[in-house]
């Protein structure tokens, strides 16, 4: 072998080694990676109680009641399950029915999941407000973005 | 396949020569395609349905944090170039490319913070997209460390060489932690198989401003190879040359 076919092997060996380590590595914490769980998980008894959680969902569509001040209750769902949700706090402007959001919080002993911060989740569709009008009829949210930790364990496991 | 046109560009002097006549028209071209798409992302380009005109920000965060990416695996192939068949050019790139990744890089993160606040309600959150841009920052700052800690500019290169190989495992981390992981940060909108996901007054700035993006760090990368070689040559005929030529 020249040396440079030996350098080739070197420079070759290095990133597969590097990309297989790092992909072992990957799917082995592949739930300590995800950002935020979903209400499956939630109801699952995934997350020990009383731990603080990030959990990741759509506002069902008709569930938002607001109370005094900035208290309002809503309804998380990931097309699966569904959890309530308590939060007392100012709410980003993408806040709205049917809007994916990540709510940080903990489940209280009534079993409603009491939020003390809340994210918006924007999605990856971008379009002008009379084209959003059109497609109204049909919409229909996406769960795409909201994958069950649980769930992705079960289909690497299989 | 005649491969003399290859060599000869691989050759400092010519390579100084090419670079010379090429990148004012990268320049040039890149900074009109910007024009127009920042002009057309700013007036023309409807508001979102959603986000209203907090969008707009896409046309510069979008191209940047492609880019970003682009940049680094464009190091790493000219670091593999560099350690295998020990080419003086692909070393140039290595380390002429890290500093225009580590702006294009902190430009994308600092138009995502700005959009976060007003969008999601904060600027960072460490979740796994943001987490790994930040990270190939840190991979770009290290390769511009790595550089100036040697005094041999071969030296110097080389290691810069590796570091980029060992760092390109972060690019697809990048590139697919939104689809792999629960994540803040959504999903790709045109960098994707299928149909992109935004309509065409909207898209077309957006590619537009792109290509622009592209061709700046393309004239960017050839002005920085020509400085490179220059030091590092400085003591050949064709550097004295040039500069009685240019004086």
């Amino acid at each position: 072998m020249t040396k440079r076919q030996q350098r080739m092997m070197t420079v070759g060996a290095l990133v597969l080694g590097i990309g297989a380590a790092a992909a072992l590595g990957f799917t082995a914490f592949r739930k300590n990676m995800m950002y935020f769980q979903t209400p499956s998980d939630l109801i699952a008894g995934k997350t020990p109680a009383g731990a603080k959680v990030r959990l990741g969902g759509l506002v069902e569509q008709g569930s938002v009641t607001r109370g005094d001040g900035l208290t309002v209750k809503f309804r998380m769902a990931d097309c699966t399950n569904v959890v309530n949700v308590r939060y007392d706090g100012i709410l980003p402007d993408l806040f709205r029915e049917g809007q994916g959001i990540v709510a940080t919080g903990r489940v209280a002993e009534d079993g409603a999941f009491v939020a003390d911060e809340v994210l918006a989740k924007h999605d990856e569709n971008y379009m002008p407000p009379d084209l959003a009008d059109s497609l109204k009829t049909d919409t229909g949210h996406s769960c795409a973005p909201f994958k069950s930790a649980m769930q992705s364990a079960m289909q690497s496991s299989q | 396949m005649n491969w003399t046109w290859f060599h000869r560009l691989g050759s400092p002097p010519s390579f100084f020569r090419f670079a010379e006549r090429l990148a004012p028209w990268l320049m040039g071209l890149s900074l009109l395609l910007i024009g127009i798409a920042c002009y057309a992302g700013l007036f023309l380009a409807p508001p979102d349905y959603q986000q209203g005109d907090a969008f707009r920000i896409i046309y510069v965060h979008v191209p940047t944090a492609a880019i970003s990416l682009s940049i680094y695996v464009l190091m790493a192939v000219a670091g593999a170039v560099a350690l295998i068949w020990r080419m003086k050019l692909a070393e140039v790139a290595v380390v002429a490319a890290a500093p225009i990744g580590a702006s294009f890089t902190a430009v994308a993160l600092i138009t995502g913070m700005l959009w976060g606040k007003p969008m999601w309600g904060a600027y960072w959150v460490w979740d796994a997209r943001l987490t790994s841009e930040l990270v190939l920052f840190f991979l770009y700052i290290g390769v511009i460390a790595l550089n100036s800690a040697f005094n041999d500019s071969r030296a110097a290169a080389r290691a810069c060489a590796w570091l980029a190989l060992v760092g390109v495992v972060n690019v697809p981390i990048v590139k697919f932690s939104v689809d792999w992981w629960n994540s803040l940060h959504q999903t790709a909108t045109i960098m994707k198989l299928g149909k992109p996901s935004m309509s065409w007054p909207m898209l077309w700035p957006l590619l537009m401003s792109l290509a622009g993006f592209y061709l700046l760090f393309g004239a960017a990368l050839l002005r920085r190879m020509q400085n490179q070689l220059l030091w590092r040559e400085r003591n050949t005929r064709w550097v004295a040359e040039w500069l009685k030529e240019a004086r």
